[in-house]
């Protein structure tokens, strides 16, 4: 049942809303499992913790932290509709969010670069070193 | 997945979208971005706070408690349910978007108004966990090496590393009456009569009473940051969700008037619905960085 339907008048062409509730029903199954993948994940870190390496923990964080980029995938293009605009729209979108590659990296080094001057003590000149040149002896004028 | 554009389509010429996009959602889609920036900016202060100190507070140990479950020892259970709270308003939400696309006034009614129901289960979630760590009890030893029993603010927290037997019995030897009774009155939770018995005790009775409880222990003063991120970034999502729920309750009343149908077209319920989805959205990196890893 069809009933008169405008659209806004910017709008060229009538987007398809012809498809039923089955993807988004799809879309909130796959972010369930998600997240209760991380959420075993992140159980697995609480209750073995203590016994784990730092490569193991550090490579269960990173899967951690792409099941939630997924997620981010899923919300964006499934439930926002991004996937179903056209593609230059999506990329102004996108392609911005880009800078967020350089902002986490520098910043997440910064941090560790400040925790190692911190426990190197690699940030204040030890005192012997800091020595004021000798001013040069005056010359007297003959 | 892109739409197929219709042949000698002008989109530059003026009067019509560039995008096939209304001008409305355009700009909603724009205010997203530079949010999610403003939200991605003040995760990565915190991970390089975080990642700059030796020791930051364990989520397992700060977020382990449930409402109605006393002192059981819950981690990530309390922080799942919001999470799935979201999720499904989420779900809502986008039947709603779906309903509109179809002219059907009953079913956005009907989802907005679950939509709304579950933002609010959300912010009760919230503020149950606020009010827990404002007002908790954990014992600490603070820079004077005396113990004090700490709540986690803004200005402090209990969560640093745990101390070692003889450096609790030291600090215990140096906290004053006061504090050892507030301490030994952490351990018998609203017992009224203990509390007047403890205060009668001497120092050194109290410190006995307190070392031999088993469920005893206290910790270093954990990083000063903590809360203030914590309640900075979760209380800055808290407000999106907050107003999105009031965007969310001026939709469904301008559904029930009739006004989307008089417009011929639900595409405000699109515009509210994106920025319902964002909130979701961060609420999946807030999860992510403060409760998760």
């Amino acid at each position: 049942m069809e009933t008169q339907h405008f659209e806004n008048p910017e709008i060229t062409f009538q987007p398809d809303h012809s498809g039923g509730t089955g993807k988004i029903w799809k879309i909130f199954w796959v972010l369930s499992l998600l997240t209760i993948i991380e959420l075993a994940l992140g159980y697995f870190l609480y209750a073995k913790g203590e016994s784990l390496g730092y490569a193991t923990i550090l490579a269960t964080k990173c899967v951690i932290g792409i099941l939630t980029l997924a997620k981010a995938y899923y919300i964006v293009s499934v439930f926002m509709h991004l996937g179903d605009e056209i593609r230059n729209f999506i990329m102004t979108i996108v392609v911005p969010l880009v800078l967020f590659v350089w902002f986490i990296i520098a910043f997440l080094a910064d941090g560790t670069s400040w925790k190692n001057l911190r426990n190197t003590r690699g940030g204040s000149r030890p005192a012997e070193v800091e020595q004021v040149k000798a001013a040069p002896a005056e010359k007297s004028a003959h | 997945m892109a739409a197929t554009i219709p042949a000698g389509t002008k989109w530059w010429s003026g009067g019509k979208s560039p995008f096939n996009v209304s001008y409305g959602k355009v700009m909603m889609w724009y205010f997203l971005m530079s949010d999610a920036f403003t939200f991605g900016a003040f995760l990565i202060s915190y991970g390089t706070i975080r990642f700059s100190v030796n020791h930051w507070a364990d989520p397992n140990q700060v977020f382990n408690s449930f409402p109605f479950a006393g002192h059981a020892n819950l981690p990530l259970a309390f922080v799942s349910l919001m999470t799935f709270i979201l999720i499904f308003s989420s779900v809502t939400m986008v039947l709603a978007v779906h309903e509109g696309h179809h002219m059907n006034r009953k079913g956005v009614e009907k989802y907005m108004l679950l939509t709304i129901i579950g933002g609010l289960g959300f912010l009760g979630c919230q503020a149950w966990e606020w009010t827990h760590l404002l007002t908790g009890e954990h014992v600490a030893m603070l820079n004077d090496g005396t113990l004090s029993v700490l709540p986690t603010t803004v200005k402090m927290n209990p969560w640093g590393d745990a101390l070692s037997s003889s450096e609790m019995m030291a600090a215990l030897q140096k906290t004053s009456h006061q504090q050892l009774v507030a301490i030994a009155n952490t351990l018998h939770h609203g017992a009224e009569g203990a509390h007047h018995a403890v205060e009668s005790l001497t120092n050194q009775e109290l410190i006995n009473q307190i070392a031999s409880n088993s469920a005893f222990h206290a910790t270093h003063t954990g990083p000063i940051a903590f809360g203030g991120y914590f309640f900075g970034i979760t209380g800055f999502h808290g407000f999106h969700v907050f107003s999105g729920v009031i965007i969310n309750i001026v939709m469904y009343i301008k559904t029930k008037l009739g006004h989307f149908d008089q417009r011929g077209h639900y595409e405000m319920i699109e515009k509210a619905g994106l920025y319902w989805h964002f909130v979701d959205l961060v609420w999946v990196f807030v999860f992510l960085c403060f409760y998760l890893v």
